[in-house]
């Protein structure tokens, strides 16, 4: 009895968050997104399926952000693999806190303003000058999908770094003296020993990364210049601009189905990847 | 059963393995500390000493994980000092067995198999790790994930994952020191009928003289890095050629003082308080050096009534032992002695309690002067 209470107690403060900031909204937008847009914007309430119908009219969005995300969470993953390994494997344990710290420094100040300073670096002034100067011609990268994804690898890069860290760095290296004593050089190793215990680290890193790139809108606002828009810019101007909230709730609402699509999808996959293991949850 | 001298280095089988002056330091540590020693085809061979010795140091340094400092290692003739661990055909059991946690217990056992090239075919394989699991009686346990083993489970896990390759080195870091006494006593049964079985050559780290005394064909005994003396557990038992040596391998009594005769064999020490024992000396000791008399428990006979030369003492504990009776006894001078009563012994003369008062006397014979060191 005094468990269960404790229980509840416990559960308690985010249950209440939840359903007051979460599962309350969501109903709210399940509703819009079957309703009608009001002349002056917002909302009227109706039953219509109209608002999907319309959906193929933001199908740039979706597709952009269906090739950007997985992208740049593969992209940030090849760059942040080398980077954690070298840390928890080579890096002197005297300056591994120093390194991780500097990992994590980039989040001391906005994405906001790190975003305006890669405006600058790839904008006219910045490489493409560089690149024109050293004779390799005319190139632009400010508002291409080049630019989008270098701002979400340079903004995501921590995230993927630090869980893919952990990992390794709790491999016990044991094992890998074990591998070398079974007659397997490094690299063998590295592929048969290191890198399937690391994939539990892999597989948080790359679910952090990607679910939160599935919702981004600042850095392909920024960077993309309106050419290369995410389903987050879609949103932005759906509610905030051109005031469709029921067509915006539609959009809404499919961008979360697809995300519980490929979510539990690719957390199917990572337990058969990790062998069923017992403990493969996240890290 | 007692070799001429105990430390000779004549191992009468062709060498599988040899230090030559092989040296590790770290920073100011000397680990090893200008190790020799060769290692017979078949032998079972035991590096025995206290914790930081460099037991563990000697036995990387054979697997290939460390480089010495300075000096050789040589495995089957051929100059391996340099080469890296996935180039030597020796095995090691590691301590906590490190068994790779993503793996089952097959393809554990098969991984030194699947890291050959060319690739052995999967039904060689599959045959070979047959015969390893059935080899540690572990028959069926294949498809096992390694966290569903027990701990003694898991030793022979490790184990056959060593001996599917054929090594011409097994090599064992204290294999046993995470079981229990009862299964470590089964392990170690296991292994040396294993080791007969195979051929192949054993060397095992340990810090546990009883086990290194039961299973060992030769033990070295290390100290800081150095192998103080090596020889048959026999050898090392009845002629240890220091007190350090004495005190390691099975239990003894101590009698501390300085030489003041010797003849030959024959030697004499007298204690702070001018109490003279004579005994036998190991070695040469000059006289008035600082050296010990070291008498076994099972040596000393505990008598109600005295008899010729022998020394009151008052009885404070005793153990027994099954076939032998422990005890524990106080001398006035000599301080706190053990002895070893056979449970026929006991059953003529009469048992002790404690706070008894008693008798004991050795044949001065089997007392052994020993250097101090
Ligand atoms: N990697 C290392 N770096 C620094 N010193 C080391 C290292 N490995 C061993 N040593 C030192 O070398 C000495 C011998 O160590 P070693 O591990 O060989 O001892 P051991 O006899 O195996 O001891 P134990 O019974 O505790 O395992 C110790 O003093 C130890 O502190
Ligand atoms: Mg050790």
């Amino acid at each position: 009895m005094q468990r269960r209470l404790s229980t509840w107690l416990l559960l308690a403060p985010a249950g209440v968050w939840f359903a007051v900031m979460l599962v309350l909204p969501l109903c709210f937008v399940l509703v819009f997104s079957f309703g009608e847009r009001e002349a002056a914007g917002g909302y009227v309430p109706a039953f219509t399926l109209e608002q999907y119908a319309n959906l193929p009219t933001r199908g740039k969005a979706f597709l952009n952000t269906l090739i950007l995300a997985p992208l740049g969470t593969l992209l940030s993953l090849l760059i942040a693999y080398p980077l954690a390994y070298f840390l928890a494997m080579r890096a002197n344990p005297k300056w591994r806190t120093m390194l991780l710290i500097l990992v994590i420094v980039p989040f001391w100040t906005s994405i906001l303003i790190r975003s305006y300073a890669w405006i600058f670096i790839l904008g006219g002034q910045g490489l493409p000058a560089l690149i024109e100067w050293l004779g390799f011609g005319e190139v632009r990268l400010i508002n291409t999908p080049f630019a989008v994804l270098t701002g979400i690898v340079y903004g995501y890069l921590p995230l993927m770094v630090l869980p893919v860290y952990v990992s390794l760095e709790r491999l016990d290296k044991r094992l890998l003296e074990a591998s070398a004593d079974l007659g397997a050089p490094p690299l063998q190793g590295f592929l048969q020993v290191t890198l399937p215990l690391s994939l539990p680290g892999v597989a948080t890193g790359c679910m952090l990364v990607f679910i939160l790139l599935m919702g981004e809108f600042l850095i392909p606002a920024m960077l993309g210049g309106g050419k290369v828009f995410f389903i987050g810019n879609a949103l932005v101007d759906l509610f905030l601009q051109s005031r469709n909230w029921a067509f915006g709730a539609a959009v809404a609402v499919t961008l979360v189905l697809i995300m519980l699509v490929t979510d539990t999808l690719y957390m199917w996959l990572m337990r058969r990847l990790g062998g069923a293991r017992e403990d493969v949850s996240l890290m | 059963m007692q070799s001429p001298s105990a430390n000779t280095e004549t191992a009468p089988r062709p060498l599988i393995a040899e230090f030559r002056a092989a040296t590790r330091r770290y920073g100011d540590v000397l680990a090893a500390d200008a190790l020799s020693i060769g290692i017979g085809r078949g032998e079972f061979l035991s590096f025995l000493g206290p914790s930081g010795c460099g037991k563990t140091t000697a036995l990387r340094m054979l697997a290939g994980f460390e480089t010495p400092t300075s000096g050789e290692v040589y495995l089957d003739g051929e100059r391996v000092t340099e080469v890296p661990a996935y180039r030597r055909p020796v095995n090691m059991v590691f301590q906590h067995y490190a068994l790779f946690p993503h793996l089952s217990v097959a393809d554990n056992i098969s991984y030194g198999l699947r890291q050959r090239r060319p690739r052995p075919d999967r039904a060689e394989v599959a045959q070979k790790v047959d015969r390893a699991l059935a080899m540690v009686r572990l028959s069926g346990f294949g498809p096992r994930r390694i966290w569903e083993m027990s701990g003694g489970q898991q030793q022979r896990v490790a184990l056959a994952r060593a001996i599917v390759n054929e090594p011409k080195l097994l090599l064992l870091d204290e294999p046993l020191a995470a079981l229990d006494r009862k299964l470590r006593r089964e392990m170690q049964i296991e292994l040396q009928t294993l080791q007969r079985q195979l051929g192949i050559t054993f060397v095992l780290v340990t810090h546990d003289q009883e086990e290194a005394l039961s299973m060992s064909d030769r033990i070295c005994i290390m100290r800081g890095g150095r192998i103080v003396q090596s020889g048959s557990p026999n050898a090392l038992y009845d002629q240890p050629v220091s007190r350090y040596v004495a005190d390691f391998v099975g239990k003894s009594n101590f009698i501390d003082g300085i030489v003041t005769a010797q003849s030959g064999k024959d030697g004499q020490v007298e204690t702070a308080l001018g109490q003279r024992f004579a005994g036998r000396l190991s070695g040469s000791l000059e006289q008035g050096t600082k050296a010990s008399l070291s008498i076994r428990p099972e040596q000393i006979g505990l008598t109600h009534a005295p008899r010729g030369g022998a020394e009151p003492v008052s009885v404070i504990n005793r153990i027994f032992l099954g076939e032998h009776t422990e005890y524990l006894v106080r001398h006035a001078t000599l301080g706190d002695l053990l002895v070893l009563v056979a449970r026929q012994a006991e059953a003529s003369e009469g048992g002790f309690a404690p706070g008894d008062a008693g008798f004991i006397s050795w044949a001065p014979e089997t007392g052994l002067i020993l250097g101090q060191d």
